[in-house]
């Protein structure tokens, strides 16, 4: 069962923790403590180690070394269930729940209790307990059908009704919209009265200095310090989870001499699930510009990079470039006007890299038409390989190694240093800093920029609100397929923004 | 048309063996292709139970026993040593014919004995058997038959109903999500493998003890590749499974029927007829749309709790 609560005891206590995946050391030697009626951040950058050690608390991994208390007692945890028996509970930042099923039966999946599931009985301990912690869900809703604000108060509630006093949050406002995480902190601060320990993995600064009580910080697997978030400044926490002081400005260099580039008109795209994807959109895009396209995930930016690249059938519209209709083009005739795209997926690799390949023949993928025969020549392709290799600071080993093997952000930079180098004059790219560090991040931001310099017009989607805002000249917000309003960058607050990602609506 | 009812449900009963055993494995995860060998396995060693000890539950336990250890190389194959999971059951089925030749050479042409023949033979069940159509229809078979309609019913409550139902599906639908909320991966997995193959081993001694009580080679003849498909056409719905049993049980002895009123209808075209629906399903259930109708989502996905 879950340890008594004693208020002069940690309720977690991690001693030296270690773990290794191969040679990459992804925890080494981290002592952390967090107290019952705190709200504890673990603050550091992707790929600090943030969620590996956070895993070996949720009995997912298993430390190399080290040892963990829960609540003054020693604690091994082989599977996630023994961990649940200390009381202890994780929300992951990919939601793991089961679509196909109710609020209800995700709750009830894996608790104790007879043989037979009473729906009943389950859904009025459910209401209680969100009654109690002011929540909001509907037992019988299926998942699928939740928007991922409901999906998150579906983890919380799964959490609480196995009776954790221990809640572990994995980037938890990564996917809401700024309303969304002004009721989610509610919900934690409630939730902290009420004696629990919160930690929240965090790389959001603003976020932390918010809701945080304690921050701890980690650096390349290392914990760094534990601070009270009273007595810091957000200078010094980016000091200590960089390593070096970094201006955290993003410039916005005036556009000039704009001409209209590419026209979307009317575009409508059906999606898989026979629903309008994209619907009826239209705008402009012009040189010298970085237009954002702001939006909940899966709101029709993947249509939207698809259709003007020309991977995806438009059902109704047309899409100017250079006054010439693109719309039904081959995605080769597409890339050869000049417009290229960048999409960086959720796992990215998923979209426009090959991971078993070097660098080499990835650029390649992209030259082999404009070559002549049949033999492929390596030649000029390793050449620019070895200058965006150079330009981007990437780092790996050789232009030769696979590129499944280089870090997330190396990858990225390949992607985005491919369709840089070939000098487009559209580009478009899809959360080209997803995953970065803050150091990388602000690489791409320049990169961005240099190309808007050379009147290259940029379609910047972004889930980073503050970064939006500050990078690009104008900003489209998407919501269900819809465009539901244009901003001006400069003009732009992050409300506004978040009010159109819900529709305008909520 | 009763009588042609009631020997469909009879050539119906290896098909829904066979495939409520495969609608287990994979709704829990696992998508075992073995049920053909699982079916031959099963078939033998029931056939050589029944012949060598007379009794019609050793026999019935042995067959389940033996699908039930095919399922076992599967289930170590695939869980434990996470290999390939289309790959480890082409295999299954390979073995089970092969080693459905070697063991039962010796018994070729032999009968089931009559103490195991007289157990299986119809009795109807007091009462319902008596209700107009439906009666000759269901409840004038053998208790093989009534064994499958409970496990209908009871396979549906399971799924549906119960705790260790609802932890089951999640680990089709999502491993991950079941394991965090503390669901046991593993014996799970084995569990349900382990039954289903069972279930099949069943199928095939059906075949071998009462739809023709004598050890033929070959016996099961592709039931379990159609086993597999009614799955999909059963939306991994066990009342479903049911129904769509029954149409390919009609289907199989429809051509004989239609021979014997006098149509002539050419024999080779008349065994096509279960293959062709077959196609025909795997075809039409591509344009599903419910998500509940939908595969589970991590069938045959292998799962590893530490890969990043």
């Amino acid at each position: 069962m879950a340890d008594d609560v004693r208020p002069d005891v940690p309720a977690i206590e991690m001693r030296g923790i270690s773990k290794a995946f191969g040679s990459a050391v992804a925890n080494r030697d981290i002592d952390l403590t967090v107290r019952y009626g705190e709200i504890h951040a673990l603050l550091g950058e992707n790929g600090a180690g943030k969620s590996t050690l956070m895993n070996m608390l949720s009995g997912i991994y298993r430390p190399d070394s080290g040892s963990i208390f829960v609540g003054g007692r020693e604690a091994v945890f082989a599977a996630p269930r023994d961990s649940i028996k200390r009381g202890i509970g994780m929300i992951h930042q990919h939601f793991k729940l089961v679509d196909v099923m109710t609020a209800w039966e995700n709750i009830a999946l894996g608790s104790a209790g007879g043989l037979l599931l009473n729906r009943k009985r389950i859904s009025q301990e459910i209401t209680e307990l969100s009654d109690r912690y002011g929540l909001d869900i509907k037992p019988d809703r299926k998942v699928y059908e939740m928007s991922v604000g409901e999906k998150q108060t579906l983890e919380i509630l799964k959490v609480l009704y196995r009776g954790a006093r221990i809640l572990i949050m994995d980037e938890p406002t990564a996917v809401l919209t700024p309303q969304e995480i002004g009721k989610l902190f509610a919900i934690i601060r409630n939730m902290k009265e009420q004696g629990c320990a919160i930690v929240i993995i965090t790389h959001k600064l603003n976020e932390v200095m918010e809701v945080s009580d304690r921050i701890t910080v980690l650096r390349r697997g290392e914990a760094i310090a534990t601070v009270e978030t009273a007595c810091v400044e957000i200078p010094s926490l980016i000091e200590m989870m960089v390593g070096r002081r970094m201006d955290l400005s993003i410039k916005r260099p005036p556009c000039e001499g704009a001409e209209e580039l590419l026209r979307v008109d009317g575009v409508t795209v059906t999606g898989k699930d026979r629903k309008s994807a994209l619907d009826g959109i239209s705008f402009t895009l012009h040189s010298h510009e970085i237009l954002g396209v702001a939006g909940v995930a899966g709101s029709g930016q993947k249509e939207l990079c698809e259709t003007i690249a020309g991977l995806q059938a438009a059902e109704k519209g047309r899409i100017f470039f250079e006054g010439q209709n693109i719309l039904g083009k081959s995605p080769r005739d597409i890339i050869r006007l000049g417009i290229r795209m960048g999409f960086i997926p959720e796992d990215r690799l998923g979209m426009g890299l090959v991971g078993s390949m070097d660098i080499v023949h990835n650029i390649i993928l992209k030259e082999y038409q404009g070559q002549k025969g049949v033999v492929l020549r390596r030649g000029p392709s390793a050449q620019k390989a070895q200058r965006i290799v150079e330009r981007l600071d990437i780092l790996t080993p050789s232009i030769h190694t696979p590129v499944s093997r280089l870090s997330g952000g190396n990858i990225q930079k390949v992607l985005l240093g491919r369709e840089i180098d070939s000098d487009p004059k559209v580009l478009i790219t899809a959360y080209p800093v997803r995953g970065l560090d803050i150091g990388a991040s602000y690489r791409i931001y320049d990169l961005l920029n240099e190309q808007k310099a050379k009147g290259v017009g940029i379609i910047f989607i972004g889930e980073d609100l503050d970064v939006l805002i500050e990078l690009c000249d104008r900003i489209l917000v998407l919501s269900g397929g819809c465009v539901t309003g244009e901003l001006d960058g400069a003009r732009a607050s992050k409300e506004e923004v978040g009010f159109l990602m819900t529709g305008g609506a909520a | 048309m009763e009588a042609f009812l009631a020997a469909a449900i009879v050539a119906a009963m290896p098909l829904l063996f066979a495939t409520l055993g495969e609608l287990l494995t994979e709704k829990s995860g696992s998508l075992n292709l073995g049920v053909e060998g699982m079916m031959l396995i099963g078939a033998v060693i029931g056939f050589i139970t029944a012949y060598g000890t007379g009794s019609p539950g050793a026999a019935l336990l042995g067959a389940f026993g033996a699908g039930a250890a095919g399922a076992l190389i599967f289930a170590v194959v695939t869980v434990t040593l996470r290999g390939n999971q289309v790959v480890t059951g082409l295999t299954l089925t390979i073995f089970g014919s092969g080693f459905a030749s070697f063991v039962g050479d010796p018994l070729i042409g032999k009968s089931v004995p009559k103490t195991v023949q007289a157990f299986f033979a119809p009795a109807p069940v007091p009462g319902l058997s008596e209700v107009p159509f439906i009666g000759p229809v269901f409840f004038r078979q053998d208790a093989f038959v009534y064994l499958g309609y409970a496990l209908v019913v009871l396979i549906s409550i399971y799924l549906y109903k119960t705790r260790p139902g609802l932890n089951m599906r999640a680990i089709g639908e999502s491993t991950a999500a079941a394991d965090a909320s503390g669901v046991a991966i593993d014996f799970h997995k084995y569990a349900h493998i382990l039954f289903g193959g069972g279930l099949c081993g069943l199928g095939g001694a059906y075949l071998a003890l009462v739809y023709v009580p004598m050890w033929q080679a070959d016996v099961v003849t592709g039931r379990g590749w159609i086993a597999v498909a009614l799955v999909i056409f059963a939306s991994w719905n066990p009342a479903k499974a049911f129904a769509g049993s029954f149409l390919f049980g009609a289907l199989s002895i429809l051509g004989f029927r239609l021979q014997s009123m006098g149509f002539h209808i050419s024999q080779y075209l008349v065994d096509m007829f279960p293959y062709i629906a077959t196609i025909a399903i795997v075809i039409i259930s591509t344009h599903k749309n419910r998500k509940e109708d939908l595969p589970p989502a991590d069938l045959s996905v292998p799962y590893f709790r530490e890969e990043r």
